[in-house]
Parts: structure tokens; sequence; C-alpha cells
């Protein structure tokens, strides 16, 4: 199921500003890697070029690599509604459909690319409810709309929305950052259990998060405003954490930085 | 980090006393002033409304209660001063419905498919020239609206003219309208909504289809029957392209077709007459009574399709 992604001097434009520049990381399957950095970084922008959001940016391209187990993500040939479907992802803020009850909301990807058969999407909902911690709370109301869950039951519905469609890649944009505490670490023990079967890629502004969910970290800054973010570095948690290699990173981790 | 702030050195300014029991006398005064205009423009623009609701159905009402006015057309009608019989207006409605039902079915695709172009795919030039165009129609006097048809129609393509001709103008006039509606309800739907659609591998257009169009749909709907509204109680193209006949016709593509404005437009002309005054009252809150049944219903389809909660 899951996939490494390997990227290679990735170039990130929108329009003739480059917002990132010569990103080369790799992600490994089965694992969270979480990335860290200041506001405006470009760490949302990196992720939203690993499946291809960022692109429906009016004026957004990049230049280089982005390859999903060596099939390059930006060859010609290649599809980038195709890409969207083996790499799901997560938003900052929950967007469940206000037109759909909570079952639509989860077989939203199916139903939309076609699937009709109602005892495949029944068994697709429930099994991605469950995935996403959230079958016990809602068993007993698919049929209500998505919209009047809480805001941490929204992100765990869109969780499910995303994972019903079976992708290789998760990638989670602050899925946390306009929730609770609670709620939180309901997405964190998720998060935690989805990397069995996913590859999963987390944006975060809270490094505690990142010191507790992520088996690798990748380290953005940018130079200056108006400058180009810039990954400074990338490696295991642990040693982000403990003892990275570059100053800069140790500044921003331990709060001395600017 | 204790040591590093010093202390302030200048000794404390003595602070104002402030006083927290009451408003001042002035912002009270103002708020008074304010709440006394904004009520009294309120009421003055009632009073129109409240005068024509008066009025018309003051002198028209009467006439609806009669089984005649909704099943009877004008036909037999005698010159005014002869007549003594009211007769119907059924041959009115009629008209009125068809052609306007004729100018939606025409009007709403076009302009529906123009506001998804502008909001969802038109960038740049292109965009910018259609958005101006739609503008400039929506400024066109309807009257030049019905001389464009009637040339086209008859000048260049030499046909005769036909009730539907008349719909073609309303629609030049409706499409503005629906379009301006539907573009500021695409507008309003959330991009986030868009983004979690393309997610999970949906193309554009089913995106739009599917769930841009339903977030949006009562918003539409409101905005196709206040176009609808609007072209039932147009009455230059009528005068031009549908000429008045006290015969109920159903046919769209011959003969003419009278319709609730060219009623009360033919009548109007002996309205010194008791009944035809009748006629002009009845038929203006017959046209009154359908907008609003139309909103009515209107409003009962967007609650149906409301945004579940």
């Amino acid at each position: 199921m899951a996939k490494r992604i390997d990227v290679k001097d990735l170039d990130i434009f929108y329009g003739d500003f480059k917002a990132v520049e010569g990103v080369t990381m790799s992600v490994e399957p089965r694992s969270v890697t979480a990335f860290i950095g200041p506001s405006g970084c470009g760490k949302s922008t990196v992720l939203r070029t690993l499946n291809r959001m960022h692109e429906v940016i009016p004026g957004g391209r990049v230049e280089g690599k982005v390859l999903l187990d060596d099939q390059d993500l930006y060859a010609p040939t290649v599809d980038p509604v195709a890409v969207r479907r083996t790499v799901g992802m997560v938003f900052q803020r929950p967007n469940p459909f206000p037109t759909m009850s909570i079952k639509d909301n989860v077989a939203a990807g199916l139903k939309l690319n076609g699937v009709r058969n109602a005892k495949i999407l029944d068994e697709v909902v429930e099994r991605s409810l469950r995935g996403a911690n959230l079958w016990n709370e809602v068993k007993d109301r698919l049929n209500k709309p998505g919209a009047g869950l809480s805001g941490g039951q929204q992100q765990r519905l869109c969780i499910a929305r995303a994972i019903a469609v079976e992708p290789q890649v998760l990638l989670m944009d602050e899925p946390c950052s306009a929730l609770d505490p609670i709620s939180t670490l309901a997405i964190e023990e998720l998060v935690h259990a989805l990397k069995d079967r996913f590859t999963v890629v987390i944006v975060t502004h809270n490094m505690q998060q990142a010191a507790r969910v992520s088996d690798r970290t990748a380290f953005f800054n940018l130079k200056a405003t108006g400058q180009p973010g810039h990954l400074v570095e990338i490696d295991d948690t642990q040693t982000i954490f403990s003892n990275p290699t570059v100053s800069a990173t140790e500044d921003y981790i331990s709060g001395r930085f600017g | 980090m204790t040591t590093d702030i010093a202390a302030p050195e200048a000794p404390e300014a003595p602070r104002p006393t402030v006083s927290l029991d009451g408003r001042s006398g002035g912002r009270k005064a103002k708020n008074t002033l304010a709440t006394v205009l904004v009520w009294a423009a309120f009421l003055l623009a009632l009073v129109p409304l409240v005068w024509i609701m008066w009025t018309v159905l003051g002198r028209g009402f009467h006439v609806l209660l009669s089984a005649t006015w909704w099943q009877k057309d004008q036909s037999g009608a005698l010159p005014p001063g002869f007549d003594t019989n009211v007769r119907g207006m059924r041959h009115a409605l009629v008209g009125t419905l068809l052609m306007s039902l004729l100018t939606t079915v025409i009007a709403v695709p076009i302009a529906i498919l123009t506001a998804i172009y502008l909001v969802e795919y038109g960038r740049g030039r292109v965009a910018r020239v259609v958005s101006f165009m739609v503008d400039i129609l929506s400024g066109i006097p309807s009257i030049v609206a019905a001389l464009f048809i009637f040339a086209a129609w008859v000048t260049t393509f030499g046909l005769k003219i036909i009730p539907a001709c008349a719909s073609l103008a309303l629609a030049m006039l409706m499409i503005p309208v629906v379009t301006r509606s539907t573009e500021e309800m695409l507008k309003l739907v959330p991009n986030e909504l868009r983004e979690a659609s393309y997610a999970l591998g949906v193309p554009k257009w089913k995106t739009i289809v599917r769930i841009v169009l339903p977030t949006s749909f009562s918003g539409i709907v409101t905005g196709v029957l206040l176009g609808f509204s609007r072209v039932a109680g147009e009455t230059a193209p009528l005068l031009l392209l549908a000429a008045y006949t006290p015969y109920l016709n159903e046919n769209l593509f011959s003969g003419s077709m009278a319709a609730l404005p060219t009623l009360i437009n033919n009548q109007f002309l002996s309205i010194n007459d008791p009944i035809s005054g009748q006629r002009v009252w009845g038929a203006a809150c017959t046209l009154i009574l359908l907008v609003l049944v139309i909103n009515l219903l209107g409003r009962l389809v967007g609650r149906l399709a409301k945004v579940k909660r």
C-alpha cells in the first residue's frame, strides 16, 4: 500500500515569485514525517506539491521532480486527478461537504468517482470511520449532516473521507491547529495508528506535536521575508530534537531565533 | 530574567477617576437620534409599498373572486361603454406563464453556464470582457432588446413575428440578472470545499456539478425566480413582439398571444369605463399574486434543498 516519496531539486513558484527553493528530501513509506518551521517558510506549499494541489492556485507551478516510488508526479503524461487519488489530503480547517450526510461525506470520494454499489459503499464507510476512530460516536446517526459534528469530530470525518479512497500517502496540513487539546490528542493517536497502512506527512506549528507523532522531521526556514524558503535539514525526529546538525534548527527548536 | 527589566523610575502620574455609572448624555442623545432616523427611513420606504398594495388590492381584489375571471378570455367583448361583463383573463395569464417559462428555459442555462465560467474558469482578458458584456446587457433598455430581436427576426431572417420572439427579447433581460445572482452565490461557496473535492481525486467539472452547485442551489433558485418575476411584469418587448389579442392562444410559435401587462395596456385606453377599470385592476392584482406565488414556491424549493444542519 504505502509508497515512498523522493523530492529532487524542487523549486516552487507563485507566478514569478519563487516561494520555495531547492528542496531535496525523501519520505519513507509507513512512517510519519513532520514538517516544521516558521510561518511563511513554505512547508504547506511543499506539502501541496506532493499531490499537485499547489497548481490549483492561479499561477502556481513547480520545477524539479517529485517521485512516488520512481514515478515522476510532474511528468507530462501524469494526470493530476489520478495523483490526488493516490495521495490524499487533510486540511487545516475541517471542511466536510455541507450538503451531505456523515455517510455521504465518507463515501464522497468513491461516489464521485463512479462507485454505486451500496454494499461496497457501506463497508467502506464503516471501515473508514473505524479507521478514523469515529465509528462509535456516529454509527447511530450516519444519515445526519456532517456539519453538525463538533470540530474535532469533523476533522476525523475528513480523515475518514480521505482514507476511504485508499490512498498510498496521506498529507495533513496542520490538522490540529483549529482543535482543542482533547481533539488534538485523538487526532495524534489516529496519526500513530495510520502509519501502519499509509505514508503520512504532517505539517505542524507545534513542536511537541512533531516530537510526539513523527518518526522523521524536516525543518524549513527562510533567510528573510521576501526570500524563498528552503529545507534546512531532515533527519530522525530524535536526532532533530536532541542533536541537530545545523545550528539554525537547534535555535528554532529551543526558541532562540530571530 | 528578572534582573533585565528595570523598574520605571518616574513616579506614576495620578490617574483621572473614571465614572462607570450611566452613559454620557451626549452619546445617549446621538444614539436616540440615530435610532429615530433609521426607523423613519424604514417607515418612509414602507409607504409606497403599502400604498401600492392598498390601491391594487382595494380596486382589483374583488375581480379575482369571480370564477369567470380565471376561466374565460375576452372573446365576445363589446366596445368600451357597451360591454356589461368583465369576462376573464385566462388568455393573458396563460400567455404570461408560457412566454415567461420559455424565457426561463432559454435564459437560465446560458446564465448559469456563464456564471460558472466567470467564477470557476474565467481568468484574464476573456473573463473581463465577458463580465463587462454582462454589465452592458443588464443596462439595455427592454424596448431596445425588443427592437434588436425584431431587426434580427424580421429584417435579417425575414421571418414572421411569433410569441416566442417576445421570449427571446425577455431572455436578453433575464440573462444578466440570473448570471449576476448565480455568480454571487458561487463565490460564496468556500474554496476549501473545492480543494477537499480535488484532494479526493475528483475532476474539476465533477466538483462543480456535485459539490459547488448543490451547495449554492437554494441561492441560485432564488436568483432564477427573481429573474422570472422581473420578466413576468415586463411590458415593452410584448408591445412590440406579442400583440395583444382577446383570445386564448396556447401555441408559442404561431399567432399572437396576450399577456397580463398587455391586457392592462389594452384596457387602460378606456380606463374611465368601469368595466375596463375592473379588468385593469384585476389584471394588476393577478400579476402581483403570480409574482408572490412564484416567490413562495422558490422559498419552498430553496428550503427543501437547504444545507442540512
